[in-house]
């Protein structure tokens, strides 16, 4: 009966009264909502790290990657330019696994894949695909970006002319992207630098294998003789010197993932 | 007896306030970002006003060398910034308190009034309701900063897949000079805010916090 004996007090309360503690009650309410973000801060500092990123915000970005797959289209391509707006020579930003020499004239790239014999191609046949020149503007995951002039086989083209990339060993088709592995993973000759792609990303038509830019072989420092150039990504993903090229269901090895940096980084 | 105005709905102060955490985050991590790319500078001439921003400001601050950092919570926590403001233009349209809010055809005219009074050159200032003219184009204006803050960060997100987007926003190099500059808005913005508010004493900031301001019934002669 103690909340009866009270109401009478309750309603004696002047309004004055009522004010100071409407006030008081809102106040505390901001005081313990103004904890709330410094709870969030603290409780993403406690986190596990994955790949030197707290797990929470690495679930989220896989998360993003999700979200970021939903519009992802092959037939959204990156603007083009006439060749003429091409840096020449263009900028040059990482020299990660390409420091060593190696034989350029009996070049091969190795191509793996669950249950096959592993591949070896070399750049001439790798040339016999189509060509195609892409003029393009390059994105640096630090901010810049470049026009950029290359060319070379398209990604997709490859992996279609050798049969590869299916875990039904069948020819690939579009038919059926359920049969493709998940992921692509790329390496330089001594394992230096490497990364990995999604599938989608890997067979999008802007992707190339390139052997050539501004119309001439790729320099060394460029990745010669043949480098991964691929809009739909960050910098960082178009790799240079192709020694490995793998499929698989995981993610393969990432460089810059394992720096702490997203998997998917796609534009 | 006094009686109280009912000036910020609970929903409008919910959402004003969660802005200050959700872009504290964007801002930090955003300078964590600009910092691996940072050619932004005010010139006169061949002379530099501003630099975008020098090294000694970095380091005390400590905003270098962190750019998977600064993209991992920027990129998550832009979902908040989107969220909020997308609950606050909703709220602000269907509660009607977009008419308070949004300038009228007297705003801007009377928004000069309202400045000249409060640098104590005009003696009054124009009658208001809940925001003088002065404040309701600052207040939209923010609001479409925020738009475009979204735009902008869109266009340099995901230029591929959004390419159409990318070109309107002036392409990919001006996009992310409009991302930059929107925020030093904010940041001159939030300068005079502040200001204001001490101005305005502290009835008018705490009614941001409670909802209401006490209001003494004058004494009808």
């Amino acid at each position: 009966m103690s909340l009866l004996k009270h109401k009478p007090l309750r309603e004696e309360l002047t309004t004055d009264a009522q004010i100071r503690r409407r006030t008081l009650k809102a106040m505390l309410g901001f005081g313990v909502a103004g904890l709330l973000p410094v709870g969030v801060w603290q409780w993403v500092k406690q986190q596990p790290t994955a790949d030197r990123v707290p797990l929470v915000l690495r679930n989220l970005l896989n998360t993003n990657e999700a979200i970021a797959n939903v519009y992802f289209s092959p037939t959204h391509l990156a603007a083009t330019y006439p060749a003429s707006q091409a840096a020449n020579p263009p900028r040059t930003n990482g020299m990660e696994g390409i420091r060593q020499a190696v034989d350029m004239a009996n070049y091969q790239i190795t191509v793996k894949q669950p249950g096959r014999n592993p591949l070896l191609v070399s750049v001439e046949e790798l040339k016999k695909l189509p060509k195609h020149d892409l003029v393009f503007d390059f994105k640096c995951v630090e901010g810049w970006s470049q026009i950029q002039h290359w060319g070379g086989a398209k990604l997709a083209d490859f992996i279609t002319h050798f049969g590869l990339g299916t875990r039904s060993g069948k020819a690939p088709s579009p038919q059926n992207p359920a049969d493709f592995f998940r992921y692509v993973g790329l390496e330089t000759p001594d394992g230096g630098y490497y990364v990995g792609l999604d599938m989608p990303s890997a067979l999008h038509p802007q992707t190339l294998l390139a052997y050539e830019m501004n119309g001439q072989p790729i320099t060394a420092s460029h990745g010669a003789p043949v480098r991964l150039i691929i809009p739909v990504k960050y910098g960082v993903k178009n790799l240079k010197r192709i020694g490995l090229i793998t499929f698989a269901d995981e993610r393969p090895r990432d460089y810059w993932f394992e720096q702490g940096y997203d998997y998917h980084l796609g534009l | 007896m006094p009686r109280i105005v009912h000036k910020h709905p609970l929903a409008i102060r919910w959402f004003h306030w969660l802005n200050f955490p959700i872009l504290f985050v964007m801002i930090w991590s955003g300078m964590l970002i600009y910092w691996a790319y940072d050619p932004y500078k005010i010139t006169v001439g061949s002379t530099v006003l501003v630099s975008f921003f020098p090294d000694g400001f970095y380091k005390w601050l400590g905003l270098s060398r962190q750019l998977a950092k600064g993209q991992s919570w920027h990129f998550i926590f832009q979902w908040l910034f989107i969220i909020n403001g997308v609950l606050y233009v909703s709220y602000t349209f269907l509660s009607g308190e977009w008419r308070l809010l949004l300038p009228n055809r007297h705003s801007f005219r009377e928004a000069w009034l309202v400045v000249l009074h409060d640098l104590h050159i005009r003696k009054t200032a124009p009658p208001q309701a809940k925001y003088n003219a002065a404040q309701r184009i600052a207040y939209s204006g923010i609001l479409f900063m925020g738009i475009g803050s979204a735009l902008t960060g869109y266009a340099i997100y995901k230029p591929t897949q959004f390419s159409g987007l990318t070109y309107l926003m002036g392409g990919y190099e001006t996009a992310r000079l409009l991302h930059f500059a929107l925020t030093i808005g904010y940041v001159l913005f939030f300068a005079v805010h502040i200001g204001q508010v001490i101005l305005a004493g502290w009835a008018n900031f705490q009614s941001m916090i409670t909802g209401f301001e006490k209001k003494d019934e004058l004494t009808k002669a």
